[in-house]
């Protein structure tokens, strides 16, 4: 099940733990990836890790221009875009009453705006192919909201009302739209935490464990999958239970 | 007929799955040749294929039947 040989898929954000986790598992079902991001290193690794059907697109998401130009490129290396992962993301956390606008900006900027833009770009390919696939990873905290994270929350729920808008534009064009929201993920951002904040965390979460980036991974496979293709402007919540949809 | 005229109805005529004689000069895409506003959106990325032009969004929104197609793309080409 699941196979996409002869799929191209562009993945941002593919240096950081959920990213690059999500390329490998697209890559091992059998799609071209092209992997996005800022740092050029973690992405030659990971595409010397994987070998064949991997190319590495460096594109600073804040920069507009290159933004605009990523999906163009993407499909000159790969030959098309047929699944768009939007991954990348940033925090800038802060008391919402101390949040500069610099804080909120940046952050609406490279999570929300740039998602826009290379929905943009890809769609135009996709709509010619009469298929496509958009996965936007948003977060659990684009639902519940999270003292400290205005700007993320509100960038990550924003994703989710962007997400459902398009896929009622594209959905007789054989393209879906949806999300995926993440809930506590082990990375190396939550390796970060302590301990006991780790332990406070997961009293919330009913599975009683962080979740793997495996399994954010899967999801975005099922969603990016033929199979799939009648599930359009949903979000797969996927957080071991600690906030149910 | 030009042959921008020509080539702009062929595209026509493939999209929209419409007669070539119903694609005449004040034939609006949406009323009288069954468009749907995606559709609006395809023709004119087609054109721009076709032509090698850049339609900017604020003008593709005043291209609304096969006339303003030819003149636009006349003057842009």
């Amino acid at each position: 099940m699941f196979d996409l040989s002869g799929k191209c898929a562009l993945i941002t954000g593919a240096s950081g733990g959920i990213g690059g986790e999500i390329a490998r598992t697209l890559h091992a079902a059998g799609a071209t990836v092209g992997l996005s991001g800022t740092r050029v290193e973690p992405l030659q690794a990971l595409a010397d890790e994987l070998g064949e059907r991997a190319h590495v697109l460096p594109c600073n998401l804040s920069d507009a221009e290159a933004v605009t130009a990523l999906p163009k490129q993407a499909a000159d290396a790969m030959g098309s875009v047929d699944i768009l992962v939007n991954n990348a993301g940033i925090t800038r956390d802060n008391l919402f009453m101390r949040m500069s606008e610099e804080e909120w900006l940046s952050v609406l900027d490279v999570n929300l705006t740039s998602t826009m833009r290379l929905c943009k770009g890809a769609i135009r390919g996709m709509m010619k192919a009469r298929w496509g696939r958009i996965i936007n990873i948003s977060s659990v905290v684009g639902s519940t909201g999270n003292p400290g994270q205005a700007n993320y929350a509100a960038s990550k729920a924003g994703m989710v009302g962007m997400s459902k808008s398009l896929a009622y534009e594209v959905a007789s064009r054989g393209i879906t739209v949806n999300c995926v929201a993440p809930g506590f993920i082990t990375t190396a951002m939550t390796d970060k935490l302590t301990d006991d904040q780790k332990s406070g965390i997961l009293t919330n979460v009913p599975a009683g464990r962080m979740g793997e980036a495996a399994e954010i991974g899967a999801a975005v496979l099922y969603l990016a999958s033929t199979e799939a293709g009648y599930m359009t402007g949903a979000t797969l919540h996927v957080n071991g239970g600690m906030a149910m949809y | 007929m030009s042959d921008v005229a020509d080539r702009v109805k062929k595209i026509v005529v493939e999209h929209l799955g419409v007669e070539e004689d119903k694609v005449v000069e004040n034939a609006s895409f949406i009323d009288d040749l069954g468009a749907d506003s995606l559709d609006t959106v395809e023709l004119v990325m087609a054109f721009e294929e076709e032509f090698g032009i850049e339609i900017p969004d604020d003008a593709a929104e005043t291209i609304q039947s096969f006339g303003d197609a030819v003149k636009f793309i006349t003057e842009a080409a």
